[in-house]
């Protein structure tokens, strides 16, 4: 294994405090429990949105943390759910009394904990809601699973709710507009390589040089099927393809088209991607009408890209450009 | 042993500690084959918090060290299991709050309600390849054992043989829940980590218990 680090069991905890030493001005950083929050919190009168999960995604969700998007996150060990005294923790602080929206990617680990800190925290007395993101389409059998995971939307919602609290709008809505993201989006990844958690020491899967894992999560679980490398048109026409089979996103539809690199793939091969991507959907009548394009939600080194698409309408459109300071995230401030 | 004390009750926690030490290898080996490979290591970090907290502040009664034990696990494990196992230690000091010793239906009813939390939490049933198939055929065979007049030693001593024939009988199964279920019927063949971690708490208090 090699890689830029001083000590395996000191990962998250360097990266945090090279976060804090980074963007001062931005966010501060809790090292007991780990905690990344917004620099102003609590923002009176606006409703505070926490996120967290397992490190080795980033930017998500610590890099989101700022004016336009998450009030705080909490960061697990790598490819670990982070603990509900984080999480309660991290409400806690950012809690300015208008409520706190908790955005969880379903997996089962952070759903359990994140329902277990919001318990703790409605017992202290703060209103938390909860929602969890769902548009991972590489999942099929849902009904017999933990169920479709939480993947690229998770970053949209992000944004999105993000910007309705800053507007000043109460939780309620906040949280619907966090389930419209999630209902409006879905999500298909690919890897061409596995990724090494320092911890293990070694890949976490196994794939040949000539093979491709279709329709992986971002911990490297299986996928669909493993196949032989195919060119980028050809895989951009079997993620989007996946995605538009599922019902949601069709001809006529505007969308946000979000091309997302695991980690190792470069930005020479996301825009080839994203060229493909467009002309697919030019094909299949679908307009792309905003895009992000960037590693934004990682697998470690992982090369492979995972395709996102939301419908869009005026109020998500609206909410999407308005404007996001975080240090993974910024236009418009 | 016809009933448990604090001091029965601390001694149970120290071998279920000291068994998930030598097993962490194992349970990380088998949550390696259908999960992400870290059961034995969090489990081992979470009891080993726990006997730290414990010995930080001794708990006053049984209650306030299942208490002491649901905050480490909650705090340090981590994954599912954290929380799972959290709830479960959280919900059984709530059942027997107060009281200084435990009959064999105390017991059983402390039990019952540790696994109606794992339940309500993780939403699983029998059947599902988790912790519950250990656990639900531990109750039926404590309830049997307290229905007869058998005192606690003897009662959780069924419970963990009937734990073990439970997380045996989860190696055919194919997981509907957790980590695992993303592999479908490739799950199938593997003993479930969670079940066999459920056995050694229960192996371990009828170790401890022991008449």
């Amino acid at each position: 294994m090699k890689k830029l680090i001083n000590n395996v069991d000191d990962v998250v905890r360097d990266e945090l405090e090279g976060i804090q030493l980074a963007h001062p001005h931005d966010v501060k950083v809790s090292l007991d429990p780990y905690y990344i929050y917004r620099a102003d919190a609590p923002v009176q009168g606006k409703v505070a949105i926490v996120s967290g999960g397992g490190s080795g995604h980033e930017p998500m969700h610590g890099g989101f943390v700022g004016m336009g998007m998450l009030d705080a996150a909490c960061p697990g060990e790598v490819f670990t759910s982070p603990t509900p005294d984080q999480m309660l923790e991290a409400t806690k602080a950012v809690s300015s009394g208008a409520g706190v929206l908790h955005i969880v990617k379903n997996y089962t680990g952070d759903v359990l904990n994140f329902e277990m800190a919001a318990d703790m925290a409605r017992d202290e007395g703060i209103e938390v809601e909860s929602v969890v993101i769902d548009d991972d389409v590489a999942v099929q059998d849902s009904l017999y699973t933990a169920g479709r995971r939480g993947v690229g939307a998770t970053v949209l919602a992000e944004k999105i709710c993000g910007a309705a609290a800053e507007e000043g709008r109460p939780l309620s809505e906040v949280a619907d507009l966090c389930r419209k993201v999630n209902d409006n989006a879905r999500s298909m990844g690919m890897a061409l390589t596995s990724c090494t958690v320092p911890a293990a020491g070694k890949p976490t899967f196994e794939l040949g040089e000539d093979e491709m894992e279709i329709g992986i999560g971002i911990h490297g679980e299986p996928g669909r099927e493993r196949m032989k490398v195919k060119s980028a048109a050809e895989v951009v026409e079997i993620l989007a393809g996946a995605i538009l089979d599922d019902g949601v996103i069709g001809s006529g539809d505007n969308v946000l088209a979000f091309v997302n690199s695991m980690g190792g793939t470069p930005l020479i091969e996301l825009y080839i991607v994203y060229r493909d991507l467009h002309r697919f959907l030019e094909g299949r009548g679908v307009t792309i009408t905003r895009n992000l394009i960037g590693p934004y939600i990682t697998s470690l080194e992982m090369q492979g890209v995972s395709i996102t698409l939301l419908k869009l309408d005026d109020e998500l459109t609206r909410l999407w450009d308005a404007p996001v300071k975080t240090p993974g995230m910024r236009w418009g401030a | 042993m016809n009933s448990v004390g604090l001091e029965e009750v601390l001694a149970w926690l120290r071998e279920a500690a000291a068994r998930i030490e030598e097993q962490k290898e194992y349970l990380t080996q088998l949550d390696s084959a259908i999960g992400d490979a870290d059961h034995g290591i969090n489990m081992n970090r979470g009891f080993k918090a726990a006997l730290e907290r414990l010995e930080a502040n001794p708990p006053e009664d049984i209650a306030a060290a299942l208490k002491s034990v649901a905050m480490a696990l909650i705090g340090k494990v981590g994954g599912a299991s954290g929380p799972l196992y959290g709830t479960m230690f959280m919900e059984m000091a709530k059942a027997i709050d107060g009281k200084e010793r435990l009959e064999a239906a105390d017991v059983a009813a402390a039990f019952r309600a540790g696994i109606d939390g794992i339940k309500a939490r993780g939403k699983a049933e029998e059947g599902d390849k988790t912790m519950i198939d250990a656990l639900e055929p531990a109750y039926a065979a404590l309830q049997e054992a307290v229905a007869s007049g058998a005192g606690v030693g003897e009662a959780i001593a069924a419970a963990a043989d009937a734990a073990a024939r439970g997380m045996e009988a989860t190696i055919p199964l194919v997981a509907r829940k957790g980590r695992a279920s993303y592999l479908g019927e490739r799950s199938a063949g593997h003993q479930d980590p969670g079940a066999t971690s459920s056995h050694l708490l229960l192996a371990a208090a009828a170790e401890a218990w022991g008449s």
